[in-house]
């Protein structure tokens, strides 16, 4: 009797989940659990917090693997407006942190508006591309650059590159699984190439103060060129099989900064090395795989259009942060997924998972 | 076969048969996919290359960098810049001694190593209760002082057993001092180490780089204000290093650039004689050259030693300090609000001419009481004053002229007179804590209260405000102003402290420029009237008494300011007898002919203004204007009997 309840209620923990993502997912967070540990041991550890910040992180995935996408598609709409009218707030009401209004106080504590649009963006493109499926035009992807766009500026002009960023790509993916014709891809790239002495004159200072430190980070020794020698150094002296574990110079003789967030990829690769900078790329692959497999065998548009982007962001993430921490892109706000320390940043990672697995475990159902 | 699902979704299952979207679309979305997963490959190759080129082939290059890290840069913190007063006295500077600093990562055994140094040193407990607040708030790798102000003979016996103390260093250091203590330390302010909340406000303005190597930043005062002139531009010095850290040689190094220094507007010296006489008595002053907006004195009494924040205040000074219930911390003159009482009343008569409520001839029957529905409003001088016209009103300080008056202006038209003369608005002055104090009108009421009983204006209301009574509240330095601007016939200055900025390298001076924030549009007649009739009150009315035989002629007004129960309850059962004594008041201008200085002067519980405040103005007054140095503390006139007068 209890045996069977027991089971029962294990079936019923385990039927929308999928094992291969969720045990690529926690390999990914083990490797960040043992970093963090040792980026922050000495001086009150994160490691704990961050492990309570997976377990709000599986409980999301579970729920909303529980969702099929078609319910998801309701949230469209409201969360891409909600989303937005947040941004257009933060200019009067934002609280100014380092120089940026990126959050809005609700009394008791606060939101980054931005945030929601990571998810919210991808949402609303597959939802509009899903409603005019088969009658795709021009126009349409037109509309959805649009709806692209006032976002992005929103978010660019905060200002936070790096968010803008992100939320850009993952609204590009899915106007580009949605079949926006490749003349146009190739356009917008020679577009883009000719128009960047323009994008330098729209950049704030900081921002091409970042971009030049990566030409010469001399040029700034005390700020964020520092960032970038002391990382480089740390990734550099790991070798081929690091230094091992507690035992990176650079992480603990605090030449790293932001240790347990943004540049934690710098502490791994320290004591880990190339060997282990590979098995964790190896990871993301696997983990990207098997995102595309669930998306080429979603069963709607919607589905296909969300999923390709909410993997293709995993991506994206990993290459920004790791790019940036050993000195190929520019500095930007952006944290390694699934190892930085921080607990918004991993339970919407696990959202997405969430929704992955929904896309997965429901692909045999389609609304009546 | 359909079957409906249980759980109520409007889903159907299709027989385990997936639903297939058109063949070519797919195939073209799949096409994507594949195309998408190339990419990944391409860039994730990118930075394998990337980790190889770092890892394999630059790996000897990195691990001779990061084995001794032995080049680092050491940021030189730029010394701060002296501030000094008007006449060259310097009220701040910095002193190099040295201190004995423990880094705590570097040592195994804290409260060992604490007790092996006191074999050479002399550590107080008092040392070590702040050394471990300090490492409590602090990083482990910060190198944090034990013990300051280290005698040669310490250092010399420290240098003598230091192998015995790795991570333990005698650093000099630059300490910042306040060579005259107490004196002016509401308007200096002090320093103190710098937390977290100070890292913010220097990461939002962009200055994290300059603060690497700072360790003080100011928290009140001119020091909080002027932090970014006075802080200077750190250098560094590229050094290089032994196994554990210890600069070895110095390779090249960029000089810090020294903070500006600033030149106040304050007379130290009049400060201090300020200060000085008023005794043991709470309260404030302000002093303001009319003719520049130049804060001559800023008197908050009691004051404390701003000495004791350098280094990080001991707890029992701070709870000293903090649980006083006096509040030496509380700048009064420009955070205290305070009902002004009759030093309104000037400003009344003007605004009485000014609207054409009032000619200065008009004269009225007093009776001693005046009465508004039914409701009376009494005059402190029993019978009354008989025919008052508007001199005399200021003279004698007639209660009953001035409820008349308000109510024939109305709330609405005093308040519109009174806030272009800066009552119930912050002054600008260039340190932070001014109040705004209140100015009472209908809209303010309906802003202050919740309720809508409460937010009605009541005609009774008006007439208490007509003697500075009532919800009127301003600060000692909006009345020094409104005072200055009388005196000045109706140009008003923002009052500063700050009279100029010197560049320390080049020696330029940036003028802080008096410039009038407006002139109010006062008719000349009627602003000479009512200095005309202040002049009175210091030669033949209620200032009359503290004035005697000064040889020079003023404006004066007394007042007397019924106490709120504004405070807390602990402060009113300690001091019950005092605290039921009304505020004291006095503002004046002289010489009255082209005044060179106006002035406020509050005695929290002095009783009447002729009795405590009066005397303290005199004595700036003379000291100032004749260069009179008094004997002692101003002592109250116990005579003076202004219960018939106000």
């Amino acid at each position: 009797m209890d045996m069977r309840l027991i089971r029962r209620l294990h079936a019923r923990l385990i039927e929308n989940i999928d094992g291969p993502l969720l045990a690529i997912a926690l390999a990914i967070v083990g490797f960040g659990l043992a970093t963090i540990y040792s980026a922050t041991f000495y001086a009150g550890g994160r490691t704990v917090a961050q492990v309570m910040n997976l377990g709000v992180g599986l409980l999301a995935m579970w729920f909303v693997a529980r969702l099929p996408p078609q319910k998801l598609m309701r949230f469209a709409v409201p969360l891409y407006v909600v989303g937005v009218v947040l941004l257009v707030l933060v200019f009067p009401l934002g609280v100014k942190v380092n120089g940026a209004r990126r959050w809005l106080s609700l009394g008791f504590t606060r939101v980054q508006p931005a945030e929601i649009l990571k998810i919210a963006m991808p949402l609303m493109l597959a939802w509009y591309f899903h409603k005019h499926e088969a009658m795709l035009k021009i126009r349409h992807y037109a509309i959805a650059g649009l709806l692209l766009a006032v976002p992005f500026a929103l978010i660019a002009e905060q200002p936070d590159l790096g968010t803008a960023i992100l939320v850009g790509a993952a609204g590009f993916y899915v106007i580009f699984f949605a079949g926006l014709p490749w003349k146009i891809i190739v356009g917008m790239i020679v577009a883009g190439a000719a128009a960047t002495p323009f994008v330098w004159s729209m950049l704030r200072d900081y921002q091409r103060r970042r971009i030049l430190t990566l030409i010469d980070p001399s040029a700034d020794p005390l700020g964020s060129g520092y960032h970038i020698i002391q990382s480089t150094i740390a990734i550099g002296s790991g070798g081929p099989f690091g230094k091992g574990w507690l035992q990176g110079t650079q992480t603990h003789l605090e030449f790293i900064p932001e240790r347990h967030t943004d540049f934690i990829f710098a502490v791994f690769s320290e004591e880990r090395g190339l060997a282990g900078n590979c098995i964790l790329l190896i990871l993301y692959l696997l983990l990207i795989v098997r995102g595309l497999t669930i998306t080429a065998r979603a069963p709607t548009l919607f589905a296909r259009l969300l999923g390709g982007s909410i993997t293709l962001s995993f991506f994206t993430y990993a290459f920004v942060n790791m790019g940036m921490v050993s000195g190929i892109l520019p500095v930007v706000g952006v944290p390694l997924p699934f190892m930085s320390y921080g607990g918004t940043a991993l339970v919407t990672l696990f959202l997405g998972i969430g929704i992955l697995m929904g896309i997965q475990s429901h692909r045999m159902l389609v609304k009546q | 076969m359909k079957t409906a699902r249980s759980d109520g979704d409007s889903f159907v299952l299709l027989g385990g048969v997936p639903h297939k979207p058109r063949d070519d679309e797919l195939a073209r979305f799949r096409f994507r996919v594949a195309f998408a997963a190339g990419a990944v490959v391409l860039a994730f190759s990118l930075l394998i290359g990337r980790f190889v080129f770092l890892q394999v082939f630059q790996h000897e290059y990195y691990t001779t960098r990061a084995d001794d890290n032995r080049i680092s840069l050491v940021p030189i913190p730029p010394s701060r810049g002296i501030i000094e007063d008007r006449n060259g006295v310097v009220l701040a500077r910095n002193y190099s001694a040295f201190t004995l600093e423990i880094t705590p990562s570097k040592v195994d055994d804290i409260d060992r190593t604490i007790e092996s140094l006191e074999e050479f040193i002399e550590i107080l407990p008092k040392d070590k209760r702040r050394f471990r607040k300090l490492a409590e708030e602090s990083r482990p790798f910060e190198s944090l002082p034990i013990r300051t102000r280290l005698a040669d003979e310490e250092v010399a016996r420290f240098a003598a057993n230091r192998y015995r103390f790795p991570g333990v260093e005698v650093k000099a250091r630059l300490f910042r001092q306040y060579p005259l203590g107490p004196i002016a330390a509401h308007a200096i302010g002090y320093i103190n180490r710098i937390n977290k909340a100070d890292l913010e406000t220097i990461g939002e303005m962009e200055q994290s780089s300059n603060y690497k190597g700072t360790e003080h930043i100011g928290k009140t005062g001119l020091e909080k204000s002027y932090e970014f002139q006075l802080h200077g531009g750190a250098g560094y010095e590229k050094v290089e290093t032994d196994a554990g850290g210890q600069a070895v040689r110095s390779l090249s190094r960029t000089a810090p650039v020294p903070g500006d220094k600033l030149t106040l507007t304050l007379d130290i010296k009049l400060q201090d004689m300020a200060e000085k006489a008023f005794g043991d008595r709470r309260g404030a002053l302000v002093a303001i050259e009319p003719a520049t907006g130049e804060i001559l004195a800023l008197v908050s009494m009691p004051t404390f030693d701003p000495n004791l924040f350098v280094d990080g205040i001991r707890s029992e000074d701070w709870d000293m300090l903090n649980n006083s219930p006096d509040r030496p911390m509380v700048n009064r003159a420009i955070n205290g609000a305070y009902p002004i009482g009759s030093t309104f009343k000037p400003f009344m008569a003007l605004a009485g001419l000014e609207t054409g409520k009032r000619t200065p001839n008009q004269a009225f029957f007093d009776p001693g009481f005046f009465t508004f529905g039914r409701h009376t409003f009494r005059d402190d001088k029993r019978g009354g004053h008989g025919m008052v016209d508007m001199y005399k009103s200021i003279v004698q300080s007639c209660d009953t002229y001035y409820y008349a008056l308000a109510n024939d202006m109305g709330i609405e038209a005093i308040a519109r007179f009174m806030k272009p003369i800066g009552f119930g608005g912050k002054t600008g002055i260039d340190i932070d804590g001014e109040s705004e104090g209140v100015l009472p009108s209908p809209e303010w009421k309906r802003r202050r209260f919740r309720q809508p009983a409460q937010q009605k204006w009541f005609g009774g209301e008006t007439i208490s405000v007509g003697i500075g009574q009532g919800y009127n509240a301003y600060t000692p330095i909006q009345l020094a102003q409104a005072t200055a601007t009388l005196a000045n016939d109706g140009v008003l200055f923002r009052p500063h402290l700050v009279k100029y900025v010197t560049d320390a390298r080049t020696g330029e001076k940036t003028m802080i420029e008096p410039e009038p924030l407006r002139t109010l549009p006062w008719k000349r007649q009627n602003v000479d009237f009512v200095k005309k009739a202040m002049i009175g009150v210091n030669r033949e009315g209620t200032g009359a008494r503290a004035f005697a035989g000064a040889e020079y002629t003023s404006g004066g007004k007394t007042g007397t300011a019924q106490v709120f129960s504004l405070k807390g309850a602990d402060y009113k059962a300690q001091k019950l007898k005092q605290e039921l004594r009304d505020h004291a008041l006095f503002i004046a201008f002289a010489p009255a002919e082209q005044p060179k200085i106006a002035l406020a002067v509050l005695v929290e519980n002095g009783g009447f203004g002729a009795q405590s405040a009066a005397p303290i103005a005199r004595m700036v007054l003379d000291y100032y204007l004749l260069g009179r140095q008094p004997d002692g503390p101003a002592r109250d006139d116990e005579e003076a009997v202004e219960g018939d007068e106000e």
